[in-house]
């Protein structure tokens, strides 16, 4: 479209838009906290990329093989797989403003949170009870890291979570809650994502090894 | 839409602008009861498979196993982005996709680099003992 076009629609020949852009509050929310996410993908890959370093040194300590039960890790990552799913229920009955329906699958979502930190914690204690804790070799110091950074995550987004249920509580479904429940949505997925890196190659490598 | 559209549209006073925000991108965004389920479906025979093989030692070659283990998890990545992430081509204007792209890369020159370089310092300055004993 030419210049010549816009001039034939009105006497005055317009060149640019004279207002300001006018973009609705949070349109770009979505984009953004992608981008954040990305930029926490990279701290995850230089994590697995220690432990991808660090993971065989020993120091005649224990190894995987000593310390990892499958089947708590298995447990472990069921936990995590329902509570996604439960957030995706989540997120459809928002879509149908069914507020309390939203609130019980957030809920549960939360309790298969703290299952998955529950079994995570009495894995770390029962290893830290045997005497291996993050100082004693460069491979649990990086499983340490690793693990311990995922289960950080998950921890704030459990808090996270209590906070918007208060919020959703007080508030309702508003525009805003809505889209602060997207945005956690899309950190909980990904850290089951991450969650998928850490059980293949910290746990199922770890026993192959 | 060109600017020139644009501008006719803001002096029109119209909302055309509507596309770039709200409703219409978020909604490209949600699942289905249906796109969740078939995600949590695979997942779930996704994560069972290698869990078993690691247990059972159903593969007696290790190598083996660690290596349908790891496509395994490539595949169940993929799956967790389309059918929990929600990605797509289309999702604001193709923005996540080119960050993903943009992640993806940045994440495989710094694990394979990493990893690389690592092992062949290794290789390398591991035997160190061993070269007093050379004639």
């Amino acid at each position: 479209m030419t210049v010549a076009t816009v001039s034939t629609q009105s006497s005055e020949p317009v060149f640019h838009v004279l207002d300001e852009h006018a973009h609705p509050e949070g349109a770009s929310t979505m984009l953004g906290f992608w981008i954040y996410l990305m930029s926490d993908c990279l701290i995850f890959a230089m994590l697995f990329a220690t432990y991808g370093v660090l993971g065989g040194n020993y120091a005649a300590g224990p190894a995987p093989k000593d310390l990892f039960d499958l089947k708590l890790v298995a447990l472990n990552t069921t936990m995590l797989l329902l509570s996604s799913i439960t957030y995706g229920f989540a997120m459809l009955t928002m879509e149908k403003s069914r507020i309390d329906a939203t609130q019980a699958w957030l809920a549960i979502t939360g309790l298969f949170g703290l299952a998955f930190l529950g079994i995570e914690l009495t894995e770390f204690a029962h290893m830290i009870h045997e005497g291996a804790t993050p100082q004693r070799s460069a491979f649990l110091s990086s499983f340490f890291t690793l693990v311990g950074t995922h289960g950080l995550h998950v921890t704030f987004g459990l808090v996270w979570l209590v906070t918007l249920m208060v919020q959703t509580a007080r508030f309702g479904l508003t525009e805003a809650n809505r889209r602060r429940l997207m945005c956690l949505s899309m950190f909980w997925h990904f850290l089951d994502v991450v969650w998928i890196g850490v059980f293949t190659f910290v746990y199922l490598l770890g026993m192959l090894r | 839409m060109t600017t020139e559209a644009r501008t006719l549209e803001a002096n029109a006073g119209g909302h055309g602008h509507d596309d770039h925000g709200g409703a219409a991108h978020h909604g490209a965004a949600h699942g289905s009861l249906k796109s969740y389920l078939i995600g949590f479906g695979l997942s779930v025979v996704l994560t069972a498979v290698p869990f078993w093989l690691v247990m059972t030692g159903a593969i007696a070659d290790k190598a083996v196993t660690a290596l349908i283990v790891l496509v395994l998890a490539a595949v169940q990545i993929v799956v967790h982005m389309i059918y929990f992430l929600h990605m797509n081509t289309r999702s604001e204007n193709g923005w996540t996709m080119m960050a993903m792209i943009f992640t993806v890369i940045m994440v495989v020159i710094a694990l394979t680099g990493s990893l690389w370089v690592m092992h062949h310092l290794n290789v390398n300055m591991m035997p160190i003992h061993d070269m007093s004993q050379m004639p």
